[in-house]
This record gives structure tokens, sequence and C-alpha cells, in this order.
């Protein structure tokens, strides 16, 4: 989380433009402690705490950012779309297009995400098709701490609406960030997170993390798998995962969400139709059951992809 | 009322005069069909588009509704290029990819005609924190009607704005129906400038049918906001004299209630005025009146004669950079 903190703090630094905005963002330091620090250092007007009043906030954040500001907003869980969702959908992905050009909305909505702490149904969906769906918003999701830095800072400093989605059971992970003076990464590019020949699994997130575990359980028994991490749903670097799939004819598409109408769905349906001919299985797709999520630690157990699961859809698609 | 001093009360009446006849124009090209989409006209309301706009500044913003074409013509925005837009046409202010619900000028601060009601409370509440956070003199307006008070967006938006104490007007026009419905069926509060108080902001309610009452508590709310005692909450009251959208039968409004209302027209009340203080002469009045259906006619052959977009435009403006 000091990744994300870090690369809103860059770019905080570096343009004086930028501003956070959210519930209990300011000395509160945010409910997972991710803005803690920043208040100190920017001061009120530029972590601004807001009402428990996302349609409002968000909202307001659009019209900031057609009007020269570079707003960063926190919506607390990602859930909480449900009561803010028409900035999101009917104001910052259409004011551009629908002004033939006139407006531009550098915005980054952060967000948060992650099951497998209890936490009820309504604070633990994953809900990335829901904003992938439509056009004009951009879908970051960063699975490593170098990536949760340098995305955030190429988020902030993308011209169009993103919507930034972390993984809260990410937020312990460690590791350095990269150096500060490096460019930030451009969005839209997957990378690889482990090679492999075999088999190709496409994650995001803190499935990837889940991906790499399964890929070493079956690298014991002589299986190359591949992982990529897309990094972003939109835009999609569908050209790299097919180019995998070329490799290894066969393909999974882990996600937290739930399976049907998913991301998966999607990157399944591009790779059937740019690679049809190099696949030598069908497309296997790893997610949660369509239920809302079971509060009972056991129930909700099983409604998460885990290392098990992708190994059996990796065995899968294997045997076929 | 006080006399507008900055701004004649002559001004005012041909700047109406203009929405008026650009108004009527879109109804009979829409029933013409020659017009696509929806069409929300705005006829019997210029009032308040006038009297607001007149008493902003070209760096200040307006956010509006799906009946805003008079908003957007009254804070500059240019007829050929509106009436273009409204075809569906490359020429239109947004390259005909908005049309009359969406038409918008952001380099003239308009942000824009929008198809949610309630919509513009929150975008003119945030680009009026952009102002104060980039220390620009600047206020927003938000237009809506009193329908948009029953949404959360609002409420959401008033609070916003009144706790960080922004430089924005929230302008009701209460035309007393919400679509199809009147508004007092849908709501127990007696108006909505009551509504300002319980969030701490000001709040005034004033005739909208009157140009010159409208610039004047503008004026004095604009003032309020850029010295830093924003928001402020006008309530002007009006009537909607055509339908919710062009072609609605209105058979919810009882007929007397129109045809009293037609006689508090907002241009014969200016007219009515001009003649009274002897500003100008009938023949005067009437040339005005002759001028902007004129610049309509103008703006409807620039329309016609414009091309549609070419296909490729689909894709064009979708993502910045």
């Amino acid at each position: 989380m000091d990744a994300v903190r870090e690369g809103i703090a860059a770019e905080m630094r570096a343009d004086p433009t930028v501003f956070l905005m959210g519930i209990d963002v300011g000395e509160g330091g945010g409910i997972f402690a991710v803005t803690r620090g920043l208040y100190e250092e920017f001061g009120p007007d530029r972590i601004r705490d807001t009402p428990i009043s996302e349609l409002g906030f968000v909202g307001a954040a659009v019209g900031a950012a057609a009007r020269g500001l570079r707003p960063v907003v926190e919506l607390m869980f990602m859930d909480f779309l449900g009561v803010c969702f028409d900035p999101l959908l009917n104001q910052a992905p259409k004011l551009r297009y629908m002004t033939g050009g006139l407006l531009e909305l550098p915005l980054v909505v952060r967000t948060q995400t992650g099951a497998g702490r209890s936490s009820g149904a309504q604070h633990s969906q994953s809900l990335e098709v829901m904003v992938s769906h439509v056009p004009g918003l951009k879908v970051v999701l960063p699975a490593t701490v170098e990536d949760a830095y340098a995305l955030m800072r190429a988020a902030i400093r993308d011209p169009n609406p993103v919507v930034y989605i972390e993984n809260r059971r990410l937020y312990g992970r460690r590791g350095l960030l990269p150096d500060m003076d490096t460019a930030p990464l451009p969005l839209g590019r997957a990378r690889v997170a482990r090679a492999g020949s075999d088999v190709t699994v496409t994650a995001w997130s803190r499935m990837v993390e889940v991906s790499i575990q399964a890929a070493d359980r079956l690298a014991a028994d002589g299986l190359a798998v591949e992982v990529i991490d897309v990094r972003s749903l939109v835009p999609l670097d569908i050209e790299t995962i097919v180019e995998s799939v070329a490799r290894t004819g066969r393909a999974v598409v882990v996600h937290e969400a739930v399976v049907p109408f998913g991301a998966g769905a999607e990157i399944a349906a591009r790779i059937t139709e740019l690679a049809f001919d190099r696949l030598r299985a069908p497309v296997a797709r790893v997610g949660a059951p369509p239920v809302p999520m079971p509060f009972s630690p056991p129930l909700e157990s099983i409604c998460i992809p885990d290392p098990d699961d992708v190994v059996a859809a990796v065995r899968n698609v294997l045997s076929q | 009322m006080g006399a507008v001093t900055a701004i004649s009360l002559l001004d005012l009446f041909a700047r109406m005069c203009l929405i008026r006849s650009f108004e009527n124009r879109v109804g009979a090209l829409y029933r013409a069909s020659e017009i696509p989409g929806f069409i929300h006209t705005s006829l019997g309301q210029e009032a308040v588009a006038v009297g607001v706009c007149s008493a902003l500044r070209a760096a200040d913003t307006i956010a509006t509704t799906h009946r805003g074409h008079g908003h957007c013509l009254a804070k500059g925005a240019d007829v050929d290029a509106a009436m273009a837009e409204l075809f569906g046409k490359a020429s239109g202010l947004c390259k005909g990819k908005g049309g009359s619900m969406h038409i918008a000028d952001p380099r003239l601060g308009i942000l824009g005609a929008n198809a949610i009601v309630g919509a513009s409370l929150p975008l003119a509440t945030g680009a009026a924190l952009a102002d104060k956070l980039l220390a620009r003199d600047a206020v927003s307006v938000a237009f809506f009607g009193e329908g948009a008070v029953n949404q959360g967006a609002f409420h959401e938006a008033v609070n916003l704005a009144a706790i960080w104490m922004l430089p924005v007007v929230f302008v009701c026009e209460n035309n007393m129906y919400s679509e199809f419905t009147e508004s007092r069926l849908m709501s127990r509060r007696e108006s909505v400038s009551a509504v300002g108080p319980a969030y701490g902001i000001r709040s005034e309610q004033l005739d909208g049918n009157d140009v010159e009452a409208v610039h004047a508590a503008t004026t004095e709310a604009v003032a309020d906001c850029r010295a830093g005692n924003g928001p402020v909450l006008l309530e002007a009251l009006t009537y909607r004299w055509q339908g919710h959208y062009e072609g609605d039968p209105q058979t919810y409004k009882p007929n007397e209630e129109a045809a009293a209302w037609k006689q508090r027209d907002p241009l014969l009340i200016a007219k009515t005025r001009i003649e009274d203080q002897s500003l100008a002469t009938a023949h005067e009045v009437d040339a005005l009146v002759a001028e902007a259906e004129a610049r309509v006619d103008r703006a409807e052959s620039f329309a016609r004669a414009s091309e549609f977009p070419g296909a490729d435009e689909i894709y064009t403006d979708v993502y910045a950079g």
C-alpha cells in the first residue's frame, strides 16, 4: 500500500493540479491507511475529506477534471459503485465524446476489492467488468508492488478517466519501488509474470499471485505454465496474450470475479477470434461461482479461486 | 425590482427573442422530422436562461439539463453551430456527437446539457472546486428543474458545495412539472428554496418570468460567491409551455393553467415594461423580434447545408491522447 501512496504523492509533488478526495482520506489516513501521511504533506485543500456522499464527490470530481484539475478520488469499497454509478457510467466516459473531443477528463477513481476476510456480500465484489464494459473508461488492476506504484503514476498522468482497482489482500506485500525517475509505464501493456511453454494463464490483480503459485506447483510435475498479468483490462494487451497462446496452444483465464459474463469470457472470445487455429483445447475460465459472496469463512473460501482451482483447470486443458 | 445597470432590458429582451425563435423553430423542425432524437424546448422559461447568464462572465461555468438549448445560447453558444448540432451535422458545436440533450461548448464554460436528471449539480460543484483550488475568480451555475430536487444528486451536491463554501449558484427552474407529473404531488415541501436553509445556505425564491428579477438575483448570488460566501440556491418560478418533450400531448395540464401562464409570458412582461418605460418604440421592439427570427433562419440554412460527420468520426474522441 506504500506503493499506491507513493505513486499518488509523487504525482502530487510533480503536478499541483493533482488532488485527492474521499471518505476519511485526510487526517484519518484512510480505512486501510493507504493515504496516511498525505494530509500532513499536502494539507486539507489537496487531501480532502468528503461526506459519505459518493454520488456527490465522484460527480464533482468529473466537473473538477473538466475544469483543469486532476482528481484522484477514493471509492472506499468497489461495491459502493452502486451508489455513484452515474458519474462513471453517463458522465466521465461520455463527456469527451459527446462534446466532439472538446473536453479532457483526467480523473482517477481508485478503489479496492478483495474477498477472503468475511466482509460479506456488499464488501467483497470484484466488479471490474462493470466499468470495463463502458467505453471511455480505462481500467487498471495492479498485481505487484512495482506496478501499484508505476501504474498509479501512469493513471494520474493519463488524460482519461481511469478506474484503478487495488486488492486489499495485496496491501501487505513488500517490494522495491521502481526508480523515481523512471517514466511511468504506459497503460495497456501486459507483463509476462512467469514464462512457460505448455499453457497460458491470464490473470490480474491478486489472481496473478495465485496463478504463479499454481504454476510453481505444476512445475514440480514438469509442466511449464506461462502466467500473463494483463495489468489493465482497458486497454487490453490482447497481442501479448495471443502471442503466448500461439506458442502454448492452451489458455486459462483466472479472475476473482464471478464467472458468468465476466472478463474471462471476453478474453476467451478474443483468443478464439484471433488464435482459433492454434488452440488445442477450449479456453478455460476460473472464477467465483455466481452467488453473492457468503459471509461464513468456509463457504467464502470455496468461492475464491485458489491455486488448487488453477491447477485443476490447467490439468484439464492439458488433458484435452 | 431595480433597473438593470450593466445590461439593458432591451438587450435582455433581444436575447430572450433569440431563444424563443430558436426553440419555436426547433420544435417545428422536429415535428417535420428534420431533427432526429428527442427535443425538450424551454419555451416560456427564457427569462431564467437570459437573466442568469447575463449576470455571468465568460470565465464562469454552467452545467445544465436536457432542456438546455436556451442556457447554451444565453451563455454565448454560436447559433449556427448549435442548430447544426441538433441536426447531427459535423459543423455542430460537438461535431454532431452530442445532440439536443448534450449540447455543449466547454470553450465558453458550457459543460453542457445533460440527459440525466440531477447530473448538473455535482458537475457544477466540481467545476467550482477547480476554480477555488486553482484560485480562479470564477463561479459555476447548475441549472436543474424542481424534479431534480428529489434526486440524491441534488442533496449531495448542495451539501458538498455548502461545507466547502464553493462558488456555485444552484438555479432551480421550477416549471411545475416533473416530466408528465405535477411536481407538488411528488414532494411535500412547500418550495425548493425552503431546502437551502436546511443545508445552511442562502436561498431565494423569485419570479422566473421576470428577466430583470432573475438578473438581479443572480448578480447578487454571483457576488456572494465571488466574495467567498457561496453557494446560493435560487428557485425561479416559471412554466413549461410545451410538453416534457416535443410531441408530448400534455393531457395532464389544465387548459386554464396554461392560458394563465401565457399571460405571464416572459417576453410579454419585458416588452410591456420596455413600452411603459419608453425604452424603445414598438417599431424597435418588433425589429428585435424580426432580427432574432432572421438569425435563426440563417442558422437553419447553415445546419441544412452542413454535412453529416464521416463514419471515421465514430471512433474518434472516445479517449484523449
